[in-house]
């Protein structure tokens, strides 16, 4: 790779440019070199922009037929060694999910972008909303390990895409990057850092060239076997069918089981590494605002002005939604923390909250189209205060 | 004359086939044996090497072929199976991949791909198995089932008409199109070969008896006599016009089989940062050469 190619793939410096354009900018940072897509609003800048810059460096972008095959293109890419993509929203969202667990039980990492808008259906097509989050974590069939990040600035759309990938190679599995509307679609400050500076998380690959009795899902302790790539003489099989380690069918419930069990299991056992929150001055909150995404912007702002009034709120922004942070809502919850959780669909990750914290929560919910204004989340926690703390309270917008 | 105990310790296809997963899950009588030993014995015939091979199957009977084989191979899920071989061949140009799936397979759930890959020419080969239903879920309707054949989803006879599949494919653009059936294994193997060394989107239809799903109910019998059927009533043609190669399966209905397209379009490249080179309008339909054929090539 000449000089000039390397310095097109990190595009180094400060930007302004909205979020679309910096989570295909964290893309091509981390060496994406495969985009199968198909145009959908409110994420088509994405495909748009990777349409101009893949072929800069030599990879490829393909506009497939709809998103079943953009997902299954992607998934094959992955497969040669390449680090692969797609971007949508809600419906190409759906129509992905099949092969979203063809990614999880073939375990083949890739990225997957969706800038959620309003649904169900088509919805809202321009418009926001996080109503789409427990579809990232069930939304295919079977159990199955989900990561999703939720970038809260166009920044992060950028940092986040970047990590995804690393997560997707080290999890080996499919990795979501739950982005909404109003991220998407915002237009900001981005710095892009130096390539030295950008993590690179290698694929686990087998050792000599061919697999030398070493079995293609043989788990080596890690949870996560080495991956081979297509063309090198390994021979593989790959199969969405349940399968033994030599990756050949084998439909019985032990195999399963146990195939299934590890597969989940890659969930826990990286849990610790892979959760991300941002927490704002939780050290004396009394209430702690669960946010995430667009809607996380307006809590910051509604908690600053909850503060100048004098009153211990905090905030607990999920950078993972999926694994979500449990653990730290647990604490909080046991040391008399109330929640507030306020979200742009009709009460999904407060469902989390609640059943971590083992209490009653505020829910403050919209189903989307328009994002939370900071007034109306601060009225939610002075409600939330001013209550018994037993009484459950849940809010809507209209 | 007593009888003798024949022991055969390899056979030629043994490296191409994963012998330790064998005997295969196919019943009695099914044409996907033979169908799949044409496409190894392709492999090898191709002088292609075997380890840049790749086999990408979708669900189905047929779609248990990938795992059969010793070349690196994907399963993958139902319809999907071209456009994840159009991941591996475009992010790894050196692989040869090949798409071996069933009718409903490419034609139902995965129709719109094939239209696709198939329209942009992109470097695969597909091979596909018409046994005339869904043989994996037990012998339902699917894309090819005859005009009044029964099955299971058509107690009272088919209502719908079959996909004239070598005419679809090659109005989509396919640069090679045959048609044999697993009794032509010498035919169907040296077309599955020149499809492999051919560029572009070439494309095999394989008829093959599914004597459980289809066979019996529509009295074509065991997969034997379904085999004499295709002896009996095939005609070879390659000029034969494109728009008569419909399926009926009748007592006494013909089927034509040939290599009926081979032609060239610009292989699908994909975009690069300079303008695509200019295209001509690209020609629908060319009747193989007959000079290729004299070649025997095929
Ligand atoms: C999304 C989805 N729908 C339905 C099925 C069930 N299914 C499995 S194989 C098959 C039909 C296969 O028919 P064909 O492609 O002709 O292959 P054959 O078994 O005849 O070789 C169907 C409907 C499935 N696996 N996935
Ligand atoms: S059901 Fe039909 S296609 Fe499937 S294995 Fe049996 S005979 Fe072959
Ligand atoms: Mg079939």
């Amino acid at each position: 790779m000449s000089e000039n190619e390397e310095d097109r793939h990190v595009l180094t410096g400060r930007h302004f440019m909205n979020g679309d354009t910096a989570c295909a900018e964290g893309a091509m940072a981390a060496g994406c070199s495969f985009f199968g897509g198909y145009p959908i609003t409110p994420s088509t800048e994405i495909a748009e922009r990777l349409a101009r810059r893949l072929p800069e460096v030599g990879g490829v972008y393909i506009q497939m037929e709809d998103e079943l095959a953009s997902i299954a293109s992607v998934l094959g890419a992955s497969w040669t060694g390449a680090r692969s993509m797609t971007a949508t929203s809600g419906p190409g969202f759906s129509l992905m999910q099949e092969n979203i667990g063809l990614g999880a039980i073939t375990e083949t990492p890739c990225v997957i972008v969706n800038v959620q808008r309003g649904g169900p259906s088509t919805g809202l097509p321009t418009l926001v909303s996080q109503a789409d989050m427990m579809q990232a974590r069930w939304g295919s069939h079977g159990d199955y390990p989900a990561v999703a990040y939720c970038p809260a600035s166009c920044q992060e759309m950028f940092e986040l895409t970047v990590l995804a990938f690393n997560t997707a190679d080290l999890l080996r599995t499919p990795v979501l990057v739950m982005a909404d509307e109003a991220i998407g679609h915002m237009t900001e400050r981005v710095v892009i850092p130096d390539k030295s500076a950008i993590e690179h998380v290698a694929r686990k690959r087998p050792h000599a060239s061919a697999m030398d009795g070493q079995l293609p899902y043989e788990s080596d302790g890690s949870m996560v076997p080495p991956m081979p790539r297509a063309g090198r003489g390994y021979r593989i099989h790959v199969t969405g069918l349940t399968h033994d380690e030599r990756g050949y069918p084998a439909t019985d419930a032990a195999t399963h089981d146990k195939l299934v069990r590890r597969l989940a299991g890659k969930l826990t056992h990286f849990a610790p590494e892979i959760i991300k929150v941002e927490e704002v001055q939780l050290e004396d909150a009394e209430v702690v605002l669960v946010a995430y995404g667009s809607t996380s912007r307006s809590a910051r702002h509604a908690l600053t002005m909850l503060r100048e009034e004098g009153l211990p709120v905090g905030m607990l922004r999920l950078i993972t939604a999926w694994p979500f942070p449990g653990d730290r809502i647990a604490q909080l919850a046991e040391r008399g923390c109330q929640f507030v959780v306020p979200e742009l669909n009709l009460g999904q990750m407060a469902l989390e909250v609640e059943r971590n914290a083992h209490q009653s929560i505020t829910r403050l919910n919209h189903a989307g189209g328009i994002t939370m204004s900071p007034e109306q989340i601060a009225e939610a926690v002075r409600e939330t205060m001013s209550c018994a703390r037993e009484k459950s309270w849940s809010m809507s917008i209209s | 004359m007593c009888p003798r105990e024949i022991v055969v310790n390899e056979h030629k296809l043994d490296p191409i086939l994963r012998s330790d997963r064998l005997p295969h899950i196919w019943c009695p009588g099914c044409g996907l044996g033979p169908a799949m030993a044409c496409f190894a014995n392709a492999i090898q015939e191709s002088g292609i090497p075997v380890d840049e091979h790749v086999c990408v199957s979708g669900i189905g009977c047929t779609g248990r072929v990938a795992g059969y084989l010793n070349v690196d191979s994907f399963h993958t899920t139902h319809g999907r199976a071209i456009p994840f071989a159009t991941g591996l061949k475009l992010s790894n140009p050196d692989l040869h991949v090949t798409v071996f799936s069933g009718d409903g397979d490419l034609f139902a759930i995965g129709g719109n791909h094939m239209l696709h890959a198939a329209r942009r020419n992109v470097d695969l080969t597909v091979i596909c198995v018409n046994n005339f239903n869904y043989g994996m879920t037990g012998g339902q309707l699917g894309p090819t089932t005859p005009y009044a054949a029964k099955t299971t989803t058509t107690p009272y006879g088919n209502p719908d008409g079959p996909l004239n599949i070598p005419h679809l494919a090659a109005a989509l653009g396919a640069v090679f199109v045959a048609r044999w059936t697993v009794l032509h294994v010498r035919q169907l193997q040296k077309a599955i070969a020149f499809a492999l060394q051919k560029k572009g989107f070439t494309f095999v239809e394989v008829l093959s008896p599914c004597p459980i799903g289809f066979g019996r109910p529509n009295d074509l019998g065991d997969g034997l006599e379904e085999m004499s059927f295709y002896r009996r009533q095939s005609v070879v043609d390659d000029q034969a016009p494109l728009d008569s190669l419909e399926i009926d399966m009748s007592k006494d209905s013909t089927l034509v089989l040939g290599n009926f397209v081979d032609r060239e379009r610009p292989v699908y490249q994909p975009m690069g940062t300079e303008p695509p080179a200019h295209r001509d309008r690209s020609v629908i339909y060319q009747p193989a050469d007959p000079e290729v054929k004299a070649r025997e090539a095929l």
